[in-house]
């Protein structure tokens, strides 16, 4: 649930959605950006979709424009699910 | 068969109803939405139960806004995920356009357009998560040739045909299809005020059947018409041609 939820769980769920979107396991660092990983807006809205099942938390149109890396998503859902 | 459910607007009569009657026979546990008439819908699903197949009546109002998540939810839980969805909720309030007023405007606009493009939105993402989605809009020959007397009605199903190519080419990658079907003339409640003359411009010269309509929204729902996405089928006699 959400109150119970870890930096460490974010991670792992979100580089396990990254890797079935597409991007090199490897490659999926904080500082990653998602350009790089040949992950364009689908990819992302699809991301968005599972971060929303998995807890609920909304990712917006406007945090989209804004998101760059993983490490920023990663932070964002970190912050809406605690 | 795969594990979910169809949604089919709209269905306690008419064109919904073959719909919802036709997806069942092909297999889906379908939910049956209705606005006001609960006693056709649920005679709608005392027939798909009757002929072994799975249905439920779902009350709710396409165009409000709240209506989207409750029957996306509730079909869910009952049925499992919508994998085809068939926004066929429609109104007309027909009028020459000076006469048209807001009310008349926005009523048809926001079930017929932004009622399917709500539910849409919402069910887009568990479909594209399942790597199988059909969307299924029911437009109109109207919102592709226009006709005098319905300003609002052609606006909201050319609008309707736009969306459908544009989340058509969205969603594609991800196996989605999504098509409109356009009838012409078809017996339901909405045409019954329609004299004979009309069919003299529909070269069949007759209307078509809510059944023929549902056939071809079956065809779309289907594993065989995974490579048709962004169509708009027209099914009006050959009114069109």
């Amino acid at each position: 649930m959400a109150e119970t939820v870890t930096k460490e769980q974010i991670k792992e769920k979100v580089t396990e959605a990254l890797v079935e979107l597409g991007a090199d396991k490897d490659a999926i660092k904080p500082e990653a950006e998602f350009e790089a990983l040949e992950l364009d807006s689908l990819d992302l809205v699809e991301l968005a979709q599972i971060v929303e099942e998995e807890w609920g938390v909304e990712i917006t149109a406007k945090d989209m424009e804004t998101l760059k890396t993983v490490g920023q998503a990663l932070d964002i859902i970190a912050e809406r699910a605690s | 068969m795969r594990e979910g459910s169809a949604l089919v607007t709209g269905a306690s009569r008419g064109i919904g109803a073959a719909t919802a009657r036709a997806l069942a026979d092909a297999g889906w546990p379908v939910g049956v939405n209705y606005r006001s008439d609960a006693d056709a819908a649920a005679k709608v699903v005392e027939e798909i139960e009757a002929a072994g197949g799975k249905a439920v009546a779902l009350q709710g109002d396409v165009a409000d806004p709240a209506t989207p998540d409750a029957l996306l939810k509730e079909l869910k839980e009952r049925f499992g995920t919508v994998l085809v969805l068939v926004n066929n909720a429609g109104v007309s309030v027909d009028a020459l356009t000076p006469q048209i007023d807001d009310e008349a405007w926005d009523k048809v606009i926001d079930t017929n357009l932004s009622g399917a493009f709500r539910l849409i939105r919402r069910a887009i993402g568990p479909m594209m998560r399942a790597r199988f989605g059909r969307v299924i809009n029911m437009a109109s020959v109207v919102g592709i040739r226009g006709n005098p007397g319905q300003a609002n009605y052609a606006a909201s199903k050319a609008g309707l045909i736009a969306v459908t190519r544009t989340v058509a080419a969205e969603v594609a990658r991800r196996k989605v299809t999504v098509n409109a079907v356009a009838p012409g003339f078809v017996s339901t409640d909405l045409t019954a005020d329609l004299g004979d003359d009309v069919l003299e411009a529909v070269p069949l010269r007759r209307a078509g059947t809510p059944e023929e309509v549902a056939a071809c929204v079956r065809f779309l729902a289907s594993e065989e018409a995974a490579y048709v996405t962004g169509t708009i089928l027209t099914v009006d006699g050959g009114m069109s041609a």
